[in-house]
């Protein structure tokens, strides 16, 4: 649990390594060092190094190495100021210039590659995107390069797939290219439907043309004409948008029939989705397209060899299609320069749930988890404690505090048995129960699963009541016995990706948080106080003032006692505990546990 | 052939390349129980009952969908995949409604057998149920959503076999519930009540609307004069309600049992089929001599005559205006029969044993005061009758039908059971009345074809004239618009509902779907026992029944006269595909 931040301002003259070294060994030594997080800033400008302690906002000039243990020992282990450091009064411009550096963390470890443009253009006006050197990766590759050699850089890029399963892109093109076919198809999967995520929609909303490029392109390197995006109708905005910036396109020659008048053909059309999830599975999305009912098909055949109307097909995120235009033009080198190796680039999440700084990131893949949350997201609200976080939507798993270490890539996050997804990320505090909080995504994918296969349409929902049981306090050890094995028969026999990860919410939680779970089907207490059925109310003769409100507020007439006689007293079988009490009494004489 | 090495439970094998796991496992003698798989259908993977093993493989894989590869190693009946069919099965049950004691399909029911077979003891899963649709609104089918499994195969049927695709899934997840468009009842869609998804469903969602209940009435009532009548196709396939094989000719045993449940007169719809191929043929051929609308197309398959008036109503005057055989019959029975008999026409009971659910709707059509029919049981019913009176049809002795007015039919009648049969028993007919000499040879090959679209060049004095029989309204289709278009080559087309005909009809026995019987080979079996009957006949041709002669004579004139149209022909008119109310 992050609870302080120390940032230092270190001169270039200084001993700033010493200095650094001092202060990380002495925080590992008291061990603080999972408490507070340091940052650095080299100031060329500045005369003697300081020091800014937040949130307290305590500064310190003139530091050095040797001074750094103290400062550990003595302010941060005992809260006392250093009284014979004085706290100085330092400039009033730099104190804003530390002011400045808390707050712009949520910047500070970004790094936009597919954001770049969002927010900066005015995405219905294609010259600005132009002059944003949109269509520029376009004119390289017709220009320039045969489809073989954009489908190296795509490969050498080792650029993976930003809608779930990371599955290289550059070899799903390469199937797509080897097939010999006259028809082909490219497919933008902006289907996006997590609870919370708006990735996808910042993107089309902020950059509709990064899209079209990157199709185009794609068209161009499999040998397709025609392009279809298949974005869901609740995102009005992004369709307008995307129209708009077609007919942009269409308008200038850089869309149609021979464009740029160098014989490439592409046109490309949208569909809306009528808000089902499993439409972003691709053989569902293609089925959905075809004007069918939008279920899941087994593969093989892959798309890429037997898609739409049964042509080899590509089917890419949205974030994946934007940085292709980036990487056609700066090269797979500059690409493979952020990341990790096996995930290279970036990624875009939607950082949500209990957390300061919501919103949309695009951070390096390979920054810690701690990173995001504590540099970026400021930590939890109201300073609660952090219990863990949701990434992969409902379909991935939670990722605990020990594990906040590990690097945001692809099979990092697997390992951890959850999984990248599309980019949602929900931070639960200590106020979240974990088997309510499995349950409320288990309720979401029942609510969506498409009703095909047997383990996801009503594995699914038998889950989801024996989870509620726990959440009543009607659990046994044996339900418990009983919702693993169903939950890993879901996992291995079901049809698509959406059932085979559809027991995962309870599984990840199950496995973190067992104790939990045990809390519930032993002790039938919910820690977190969330599950209702588990609670208790009850009035503490001690604080009761014998006044009855709680009485005239409960709507069970469940209190009962004498005003200005009989402390009141609360019968359990009749409270609903809808806490109604609790709000009511002046003197806080309910206690709920 | 190329062929593939794998292991199947430790046995190294070798399979056609090609075949999917589940394939090569039969091929093994391996089976590998499945609920959602139709041979004649792109598989789909929904049920999860065939999950094998795959070594190296994490999750299980649906044997149905997935090929063989080279060196796999396929555990078939592992601890795992039973386990987990097990488990498919289980949760199937925990939405299913368990009334086997009162359904249909009890003892012929996939559910239930596989039930038996992965050894389910208890129920497992208890919890909510999807909220179930009760449809039986429309005249032959019942739908029961509270029993369907969503395997999906009644949606394969109608959509891939039929061309129509009145099913579909709709809502998602545990709501998903299957029927026709917005939860509409079958009588008010493009359904034309073939009856072919209930051929296909497994369990009991689909069924015939039965009326068993009002013939058992009727034969109680002792006013009634019971009369039944049954349809060729009926006897090639009642057998299988008795465990006998499939194709096993019962036609003897199933008129001394049809006497014994207590019918006045037992008679065979075949002297009814002479009669339609009279009056048919003595359409075409005035068709013919006048110039009159062609291609003419028969009429006897009520499922498609459904089809014409929902789908294709402008081609009504290609229609044969001839009611089907068993209409007539009805209509000869409570007019010139009961005349004869000195019979109420109201206190005459027709009860027609039919392959057929769309019987039961045909049976609707009034064209006089008195239904010509008043029920319809299908193969399936008739079994199930025969057995509620206590008989056993298979140790029964042969019996003739009753001789008397109706006993002679010809060996042309029994064939319309079967795809091409009434084409070719006009043709017998028709060629010779063209042609004014004997045919040579009887049998049309082209026309015995196990195919959905059969056609002919038939030689009348030195003119070629091109015929067609057609099943499945998916077959056709395209042959409709030909004739839409005025671009079709036939003179005379055949078109029957099922694949197949009658034989395969949607009210026939119901065997498991399972993959060793392909619909060709039901087909190919059933088939051969009716064209055994029409070989084993000294009468082979329509036009030369005393019986039916001696009914013209003293009833009804010539064939196409007036009183043979007041009695024998009826009219159709367009109806609607789709019929929404609104409040």
């Amino acid at each position: 649990m992050l609870e302080q931040r120390i940032h230092l301002a270190l001169g270039s003259s200084s001993n700033q390594e010493a200095v650094l070294h001092q202060l990380n060994a002495s925080l590992k030594k008291n061990r603080l060092d999972d408490r507070i997080q340091v940052y650095c800033h080299t100031l060329h400008d500045l005369q003697k190094p300081a020091c800014g302690i937040y949130p307290e906002r305590i500064f310190y000039e003139n530091i050095n190495e040797n001074l750094m243990r103290l400062l550990v020992e003595v302010q941060l282990l005992n809260k006392t100021p250093l009284e014979q450091f004085q706290q100085l009064k330092l400039d009033q411009s730099l104190i804003e210039r530390f002011d400045q550096w808390d707050k712009d963390r949520f910047f500070y470890k970004q790094t936009r590659i597919v954001l770049k443009n969002a927010g900066k253009i005015n995405p219905e006006d294609i010259q600005e995107a132009i002059a944003m050197d949109a269509y520029q990766a376009l004119v390289k590759a017709l220009t320039s390069m045969t489809p073989q050699d954009v489908l190296d850089e795509i490969t050498l890029s080792g650029l993976r797939g930003r809608g779930g399963g990371g599955f290289p892109t550059g070899r799903k093109w390469q199937v797509a290219h080897d097939q010999i076919n006259d028809v082909k198809y490219v497919i933008c999967n902006a289907d996006e439907g997590d609870p919370g995520a708006f990735m996808d929609r910042s993107l089309l909303e902020g950059d509709p043309h990064a899209i079209l490029e990157a199709m185009m392109i794609a068209g161009y390197a499999i040998g397709s004409k025609h392009g279809y995006i298949y974005v869901r109708a609740e995102y009005p905005v992004a369709v307008k948008r995307l129209e708009i910036a077609i007919h942009q396109a269409e308008n200038i020659g850089l869309l149609g029939n021979n464009i740029l008048n160098l014989g490439f053909d592409f046109s490309i059309e949208i569909r809306l989705g009528a808000g089902a999830f499993v439409c972003g599975e691709e053989t569902a999305l293609i089925a959905s397209i075809e004007g069918q009912r939008g279920t899941p098909n087994p593969k093989p055949p892959y798309p890429s060899v037997q898609g739409l109307w049964g042509k080899p097909t590509i089917i890419n995120n949205v974030e994946t299609l934007a940085n292709i235009p980036q990487i056609l033009l700066k090269g797979h080198k500059w690409f493979r320069t952020m990341g990790t190796p096996s995930s290279p680039g970036t990624k875009v999440f939607a950082l949500g749930g209990k957390i300061k700084q919501t919103g949309l990131i695009e951070v390096e893949m390979g920054l810690s988890l701690k990173e995001v949350i504590y540099d970026i997201g400021q930590g939890c609200e109201h300073n609660k404690k952090f219990k863990a976080m949701q990434t992969g939507g409902p379909s991935g798993g939670c990722i605990t505090r020990e594990d906040l270490d590990t690097a945001l890539g692809f099979d990092e996050l697997i390992q951890l048995g959850s999984m990248m997804g599309s980019g949602g990320m929900i931070v639960l505090d200590e106020d979240n129960c974990m088997v309510d909080v499995a349950r409320f995504y288990l309720d979401f994918i029942v609510e969506e699963s498409c009703g095909k296969c047997t383990p996801c349409r009503i594995g699914t929902k038998r889950l989801l009541e024996m989870l509620n049981k726990v959440t009543q306090g009607e659990g046994t050890l044996e339900l418990l016995d009983e919702m693993e094995a169903l939950a890993q028969y879901i996992k291995t026999s079901s049809l698509c990706g959406l059932g085979q990860t559809a027991p995962n919410p309870f599984l990840s939680t199950y496995h973190h948080f067992k104790d939990e779970y045990m809390r519930h089907v032993v002790d039938k207490k919910c820690d977190a106080k969330v599950c209702k059925a588990l609670l208790e109310y009850t009035i503490q003769a001690d604080l009761c003032k014998k006044c009855g409100l709680c009485a005239r507020a409960c709507p069970t007439y469940a209190i009962s006692g004498t005003v200005g006689r009989d402390p009141f007293t609360i019968d359990p079988n009749l409270c609903i505990r809808c806490g109604a009490c609790v709000l009511t009494c002046k003197f806080d004489a309910i206690k709920r546990q | 052939m190329k062929t593939i090495k794998l292991n199947i439970n430790h046995q190294e094998v070798q399979v056609q390349a090609g075949l999917t796991i589940l394939e090569a496992c039969r091929s093994q003698g391996i089976t590998i129980p499945t609920l959602c798989h139709l041979t004649e259908c792109k598989p789909k993977g929904a049920c999860r009952i065939c999950v094998v093993e795959e070594e190296g493989k994490q999750n299980l894989v649906p044997s149905c969908v997935s090929e063989v590869k080279e060196g796999m190693r396929i555990l078939t009946h592992s601890k795992r995949s039973l386990a987990s069919r097990r488990m498919s099965l289980e949760l199937i049950l925990s939405n299913h409604r368990k009334d086997c004691l009162s359904c249909t399909r009890n003892l012929n029911c996939e559910l239930q057998s596989l039930a038996q077979t992965l050894h389910v003891r208890e129920d497992r899963f208890l919890g909510e149920r999807t909220e179930g649709r009760y449809d039986d609104l429309s005249n032959g089918l019942v739908r029961d959503t509270s029993k369907c499994i969503l395997c999906g195969r009644c949606v394969d049927a109608c959509l891939n076999i039929q061309g129509l695709g009145v099913l579909t899934m709709m809502n998602r997840g545990f709501e998903t519930r299957l029927g026709p468009v917005l939860d509409l009842s079958f009588k008010d869609v493009n359904c034309i009540e073939c009856g072919q998804c209930v051929l296909h469903c497994p369990v009991g969602a689909l069924s015939e609307k039965e009326e068993i209940h009002e013939v058992i009435n009727a034969l109680e009532d002792p006013k009634k004069f019971m009369i039944v009548q049954t349809a060729p196709a009926v006897r090639a396939s009642l057998a299988e309600e008795f465990g006998a094989p499939m194709g096993t000719r019962i036609t003897g045993k199933m008129v001394s049992a049809l006497k014994q449940v207590g019918f006045d007169r037992v008679y065979d719809t075949n002297v009814a089929a002479d009669l339609t191929i009279l009056e048919e043929g003595h359409e075409l051929l005035h068709r013919l001599e006048n110039k009159g609308v062609l291609p003419l197309i028969t009429s006897c398959s009520p499922g498609w005559i459904n089809f014409l008036e929902k789908e294709y109503a402008s081609l009504i005057p290609h229609v044969s205006s001839c009611k089907s055989p068993h209409m007539m019959f009805g209509a000869i029975l409570k007019s010139h029969f009961a005349k004869v008999k000195g019979l109420d026409p109201k206190d005459i009971v027709v009860v027609s044993i039919m392959p057929c659910t769309a019987k039961k709707g045909e049976k609707e059509r009034m064209t006089s005061e008195y239904k010509d029919v008043d029920h319809v049981l299908t193969t399936r019913e008739c079994g199930r009758l025969i057995k509620l009176y206590g008989l056993d049809l298979m140790s029964m002795r042969d019996s003739e039908f009753d001789q008397d007015m109706f006993g002679t039919s010809s060996g042309a009648g029994v064939i319309f059971g079967v795809s091409g049969g009434v084409m070719e028993a006009a043709l017998r007919t028709v060629v010779e009345k063209l042609t004014n000499k004997p045919l040579d040879k009887l049998e049309f090959k082209e026309l015995r074809l196990i195919k959905d679209v059969k056609e002919a060049d038939i030689n009348v004095n030195g003119t070629l004239v091109k015929v067609a029989a057609v099943s499945t309204m998916k077959a056709a289709q395209p042959i409709l618009m030909q004739i839409q278009e005025g671009t079709s080559p036939y003179t005379f087309i055949e078109i029957m509902a099922c694949p197949g005909g009658c034989i395969n009809g949607g009210g026939q026995s119901i065997y498991p779907c399972n993959h060793d019987l392909k619909t060709e080979d039901v087909i190919k079996l059933r088939a051969k026992a009716l064209y055994a009957e029409d070989q084993d006949n000294t009468l082979r041709s329509s036009h030369l029944n005393p019986d039916i002669l001696n009914l013209y004579r003293d009833f009804l004139g010539e064939p196409g006269s007036k009183i043979a149209h007041h009695h024998l022909h009826t009219h159709y008119s367009a109806k609607a595909a789709l019929h929404l109310e609104f409040d």
